[in-house]
């Protein structure tokens, strides 16, 4: 069996996972590791739930095994709920305490789970919840919430936070730097060492 | 050497400059679209490189390029060699100098995709060799020796990916860029390049005659290899081997199938040192058949007695699944776990703003009840909205369209079609639909990109892939061509002007054309095209919900009233639809 590290990274279409998940691999290679993944491209990208997967010392597959996986980072509740059986018993999961309601609870008249509903079934796992958007809006720009989860996951994470940050730092548009950096790190503080 | 993090089709571009290409076309196709949108925007490029309109031209223009001598690469999704299989045919006869690999990726459990059908097959119908990479890592090598085995054996070479080659990732090791400065030059040779019967038939049995020598090649390649350790073996391919390897128990023999055609005698010769093999691998049977044809009495356990499953992608899972049921694996590792029930789903929709939710809005409003053939691109998400109601290949949409017409069918016939589709084989269609007199409207919605598979140009964008201005095709002069009498273009955004020009059309007979034309949405925000957001006066909302079910991720709705969140890309549509005024662009009254 194969002794790899297994991330589940999930959002919505849009949200930045592909960004995190290459952070995650220049880590890797920061770390001289190696490391595979798997994401989602083409149509259901379109604003539809998405995943990547990411096996640190991973040999064989990219794809995680429902079950398997030693942390899950969401950048939606629902979608934390969603993927929530891919978790090992007893492994970390990091949430970004924000949802977005689906179109289809509109056009198809479904009733969603309210937030309440999600975060009690959430507290079944090692739940670490945090208001990714506002600490992103806080560094300087909403679009650094990916960085922002990344920090709150690094603690959680067999990898060295200097490595995460230096992949942010080369991964990320070089005029936002310094905000990403600041997302990490206020991330980093938010998740604790949960 | 370099290490890099890389995505299989990014690897495998490198691969192919590593490899110093020359000629690359291709028509984007998901999950092979970014080895082109790598290469084409690579700053230190030297090859040449086209999107061209579909996969049958690519290839007659790549296998030209090989015959001149220069190293050529070829890229589609599987179902793009259905298109190009015409001169994938007879290019194994032609052969080639310069090694042209065609890039044919597969897409098990058609993640993006209307099928699930096999390259390999192709590869086996035309006689051509086929290598089938196992990892990101192997993808990348194995480019390297498909420019190399096409120049030995004359032939292309079909490289075949899948969805978890093609967009997974992993680190690289990379070997350095060849700037190739090869010049092509066409040596006339009639007897190669003109198949007359008299040519043809000698050509066809020099194909026959290079199959030994390249079964054999392979082997040697270390392609298909195997490991000799017990009494029972596993033999698979592709991506499947990589989960039976993270699987495979002590005591077990395995072979790794990565290129084809396969060895019989070698493969007899392993089979046959078994008391049991098991084939796995995904898509169709493509090793178990020639497995079974040299194993004797030895006993084949595979998809064709329900061992293995011949339809979606395997995974580690599913690996250990099978080898639990085929008796490789006592207990299976995983548990089965399940996900949580009845969470609403969240499937890929049309971005907030999309041009084609507006059109379909006014085609549904004008053709109430109207048949609506579609096609395929980000507008096939229109099935949502009621107005997709076929879909079978590209361009499909005129011909089902003309096809319905003729039948009897007495309610109205509305196609819509993405103008990059049109453009790829749409035109034949309407042009065949006017000249037999069809009674049919024809919608084309017209985003001048082509925009599912990633924003690649293509002949009604003005630039070429690698950015170069060009004449821009007029749809309405192609379609005037054709010998269309109605032809008219409306802005979606606008519902009424559109409207209007609809219910004009719906009164005239024989083929008629409305262009819808607006920018992707996507490409307007990478071109910083500015419009302010709307928003709803909750004083004035009576939470009808008509905005609400013109099911735009924009428009929310909690305590019986409409909200816009911030999505919204200001295209107006829910203001224009909405009864009673109460949405309005912010800042204004």
């Amino acid at each position: 069996m194969s002794g790899s590290f297994d991330i589940l990274i999930v959002g919505i279409g849009g949200q930045g996972t592909i960004l995190a998940s290459n952070i995650l691999g220049e880590a890797c290679l920061i770390e001289n590791r190696h490391v595979m993944g798997a994401e989602t491209h083409g149509m259901a990208q379109r604003g539809g739930s998405v995943e990547s997967h990411i096996r640190i010392g991973g040999e064989f597959g990219p794809l995680i095994t429902p079950g398997q996986a030693d942390l899950l980072i969401s950048f939606d509740l629902l979608e934390a709920l969603r993927y929530s059986h891919y978790l090992k018993p007893g492994a970390k999961m990091v949430v970004n305490n924000h949802l977005v309601l689906p179109t289809s609870v509109y056009t198809q008249k479904l009733t969603p789970p309210s937030e309440t509903e999600i975060i009690a079934a959430l507290k079944e796992y090692n739940l670490c919840l945090l208001d990714a958007d506002s600490l992103a809006a806080d560094a300087g720009s909403p679009l650094s919430a990916n960085v922002v989860m990344l920090g709150a996951a690094s603690s959680a994470m067999p990898m060295k936070p200097e490595s995460l940050l230096e992949a942010v730092r080369r991964l990320v548009p070089k005029k936002t730097i310094e905000i990403n950096v600041k997302a990490f790190e206020s991330g980093r503080k938010a998740g604790g060492t949960f | 050497m370099e290490r890099k993090y890389l995505l299989g089709n990014e690897a495998i571009a490198h691969a192919c400059i590593e490899s110093g290409v020359d000629f690359v076309s291709g028509y984007p196709g998901t999950p092979s679209s970014e080895v082109i949108d790598t290469l084409r925007t690579r700053p230190d490029r030297t090859a040449y490189v086209e999107w061209s309109v579909n996969e049958k031209v690519a290839l007659e223009n790549a296998l030209a390029a090989a015959w001149c001598g220069v190293r050529a690469l070829c890229t589609m999704k599987h179902v793009g060699l259905n298109v190009a299989a015409d001169p994938l045919m007879t290019s194994a006869y032609t052969g080639v100098t310069g090694g042209l690999v065609i890039m044919s990726a597969d897409d098990p459990f058609a993640h993006s995709s209307q099928n699930e059908q096999d390259s390999r097959c192709y590869a086996h119908f035309a006689r051509v060799p086929c290598l089938d990479p196992a990892s990101v890592q192997e993808a990348h090598d194995m480019i390297k020796d498909a420019f190399l085995l096409s120049e030995e054996f004359g032939l292309p070479v079909i490289f075949r990916p899948t969805t978890r080659i093609c967009h997974s990732k992993g680190d690289v090791e990379l070997g350095p860029a060849v700037m190739s400065a090869r010049k092509g030059e066409f040596h006339k040779d009639p007897r190669q390049y003109v198949v007359i019967p008299a040519h043809t038939r000698i050509l066809h049995k020099k194909l026959n005659e290079k199959q030994a020598a390249i079964r054999k090649r392979l082997v040697e390649k270390g392609y298909n290899r195997f490991e000799i350790r017990g009494k029972t073996a596993i033999i698979a391919s592709g991506i499947a081997l990589s989960y039976v390897q993270e699987l495979l128990p002590a005591g077990v023999s395995f072979m790794k199938i990565g290129a084809y055609p396969i060895d019989e005698v070698w493969l007899g010769d392993f089979v046959g040192k078994h008391e049991k093999v098991l084939v796995i691998e995904e898509l169709a049977p493509e090793v178990e058949e020639c497995v079974r044809q040299v194993a004797g009495c030895v006993p084949v356990l595979g998809k064709k007695n329900g061992y293995a499953p011949y339809e979606g992608e395997l995974s580690l899972a599913a690996v250990a699944a099978i080898m639990e049921k085929a008796g490789f694996l006592k207990k299976n590792p995983f548990p089965r776990v399940s996900p949580v029930q009845d969470l609403p789903p969240r499937p890929p929709i049309l971005c907030s703003g999309c041009l084609h939710r507006g059109m379909y809005y006014a085609i549904k409003k004008v053709f109430k009840d109207a048949v609506y053939p579609s096609d395929i691109g980000c507008y096939t998400l229109g099935l949502q909205l009621g107005t997709v109601d076929t879909c079978i290949c590209m361009g499909a949409s005129i011909t089902v369209a003309s096809g319905i017409a003729h039948s009897g069918e007495p309610r109205d016939v509305v196609c819509s079609i993405g103008d990059s589709t049109f453009l790829h084989s749409g035109i034949q269609g309407l042009m065949n639909a006017v000249y037999n007199g069809a009674d049919m409207v024809v919608v084309i919605l017209d985003n001048r990109i082509t925009a599912m598979t990633g924003h690649q140009p293509n002949p009604n964008t003005g630039a070429t892939a690698c950015g170069v201005e060009t004449p821009a095709v007029s749809l309405d002069a192609v379609c005037r061509a054709c010998g269309v009498m109605f032809v008219e273009t409306v802005d979606p955004y606008d519902i009424t002007g559109t409207v209007n020009v609809l219910q004009e059309a719906k009164k005239r007979k024989g083929v008629r054309v409305v262009i819808a034309r607006q920018m992707c949405v996507i490409s307007a925000r990478r071109a910083s095209v500015k419009r302010g957001r709307y928003l709803v006066d909750p004083e004035a909302c009576t939470g009808c919900g008509t905005c609400v079910r013109f099911g735009c991720p924009a428009i929310e709705f909690s305590d019986e009233k409409a909200h816009i969140n911030d999505l919204c890309s200001g295209c107006s549509v829910c203001a224009q639809l909405c009864p009673v005024g109460a949405i309005g662009r912010e800042g204004k009254k």
